[in-house]
């Protein structure tokens, strides 16, 4: 394939590559934050501290979603490669951006606000936030430079 | 949650055999009208024929046998069940495709009738993915939060006609989210993802519920271990839906990407 048409097929599901990106990012933040801090380390749970019925909701919305999230994320994968549109770079860029979002939220909103549970139950837990929240930032950041530099129309 | 006495005794008798019955006769007549549809001629493929045994094989353990004499006693068996008669079985029997078979095993005066039955308001309303959804996920809060289900265990008839319900819903959700058989009104496949996300969420929702707050006449472990399962157990179910909804998006989706590709070769071949 000439290099001009790989850019236009490129340039043709720049949305279509941020979507799957993004899925597939937000359904391994989801999934590595289960595994990880919840089932192997066991740091904490989704049910700590909630007395609120509203925490429940938003986990129950949040796993169902990143659960569709993952499968339908890789399906938008293989629909991209078939039609030779996919874009690596961009779609790493969703990946970042997904997952450093869903991590700000998790950090900020149900960490924070919420207090429905905390990384972990020792003193001087904001060490712990500071570097969950600043690992969040760092993702976004990466994903919204990679994303910004391949939205832009390069002029032939 | 025990049943003594011996009228009792019968009445579940009845309502385990009411219960078994629908199941053992849709084994039946699948079986039979796929035989009928080898003698014309057209086969029928055989993994369809698999999961439909498969399906009814899973309503059946969930109304009959140690799973269901157990689930009167044991809350987790009693998810189990849930599980095998409200999830699984509507989904393996929904991938047999039963109203394809049916239509054309009949014949055509009589399909014809079944189609514009079909076709009719009851049935279009009912596939809506939220009124499925609402049939389905809100039964099961209405059962698991209010004392519902310990009248249930508590009257035979109540027992028969709630598992019905859970298995009819259950069917209902799933052909409403994945198409197999015809569907007169197709819902697009964003509306429907929307809708089968929030409606795992509240299966999601209601299981955690279950977990902090155990139904009325259920002990707080029983309760736990049933929530747990409830949990990871829709979740595996959940996953194969997901899959085969994700799997018709990409299937419908081809079409056009080879259309577009082709497109666009031709546009660069004609420059």
């Amino acid at each position: 394939m000439p290099k001009q048409m790989k850019q236009e097929l490129r340039h043709l599901y720049l949305k279509r590559n941020l979507w799957s990106g993004v899925l597939v990012g937000v359904g391994i933040a989801a999934f590595l934050d289960e595994v990880l801090f919840h089932q192997l380390l066991q740091w904490h749970h989704f049910y700590d501290k909630s007395t609120r019925t509203i925490g429940i909701i938003s986990d129950g919305i949040f796993h169902a979603f990143g659960w569709f999230a993952s499968v339908s994320g890789m399906f938008l994968l293989a629909d991209l490669k078939s039609r030779r549109g996919w874009w690596g770079k961009r779609w790493l860029g969703g990946i970042l951006l997904g997952s450093g979002a869903f991590q700000l939220y998790d950090g900020t909103i149900q960490h924070k606000w919420m207090r429905i549970h905390q990384i972990r139950y020792v003193e001087n837990v904001y060490i712990y936030d500071i570097v969950w929240n600043a690992i969040a930032i760092l993702l976004v950041i990466c994903g919204a430079v990679l994303v910004y530099r391949t939205g832009q129309r390069r002029q032939p | 949650m025990n049943h003594p006495g011996m009228a009792n005794e019968l009445e579940w008798f009845f309502a385990q055999l009411l219960l078994t019955l629908p199941f053992v006769g849709a084994f039946v007549l699948y079986v039979v009208a796929v035989l009928l549809s080898y003698r014309t001629r057209k086969p029928w493929p055989l993994y369809r024929t698999l999961i439909w045994i498969a399906g009814c094989f899973a309503a059946y353990l969930a109304v009959a046998g140690p799973i269901a004499e157990k689930a009167h006693t044991d809350f987790a068996f009693h998810m189990v069940g849930h599980l095998l008669l409200g999830m699984l079985a509507p989904l393996l029997m929904a991938l047999a495709a039963p109203v394809t078979l049916l239509v054309r095993t009949l014949p055509v005066p009589m399909a014809k009738g079944v189609s514009q039955l079909l076709r009719s308001k009851i049935p279009q309303v009912t596939a809506d993915p939220i009124v499925a959804s609402l049939l389905n996920i809100g039964a099961l809060w209405l059962l698991y939060t209010t004392s519902l289900f310990a009248f249930m265990h508590a009257h035979p008839f109540l027992y028969f006609l709630i598992h019905i319900h859970v298995f009819l819903a259950g069917y209902m959700f799933t052909i409403s989210m994945i198409y197999i058989d015809p569907v007169s009104h197709r819902k697009p496949f964003l509306y429907r993802a929307i809708v089968l996300v929030i409606a795992l969420a509240g299966h999601g929702i209601l299981s955690k519920w279950i977990y902090a707050n155990p139904p009325v006449g259920v002990a707080p472990e029983q309760a736990q271990t049933g929530a747990m399962l409830m949990y990871y157990g829709g979740d595996a179910i959940d996953l194969l839906l997901l899959f085969i909804f994700c799997f018709q998006w990409y299937k419908a989706t081809r079409r056009s990407a080879r259309a577009s590709l082709l497109l666009q070769e031709n546009s660069r071949a004609n420059i």
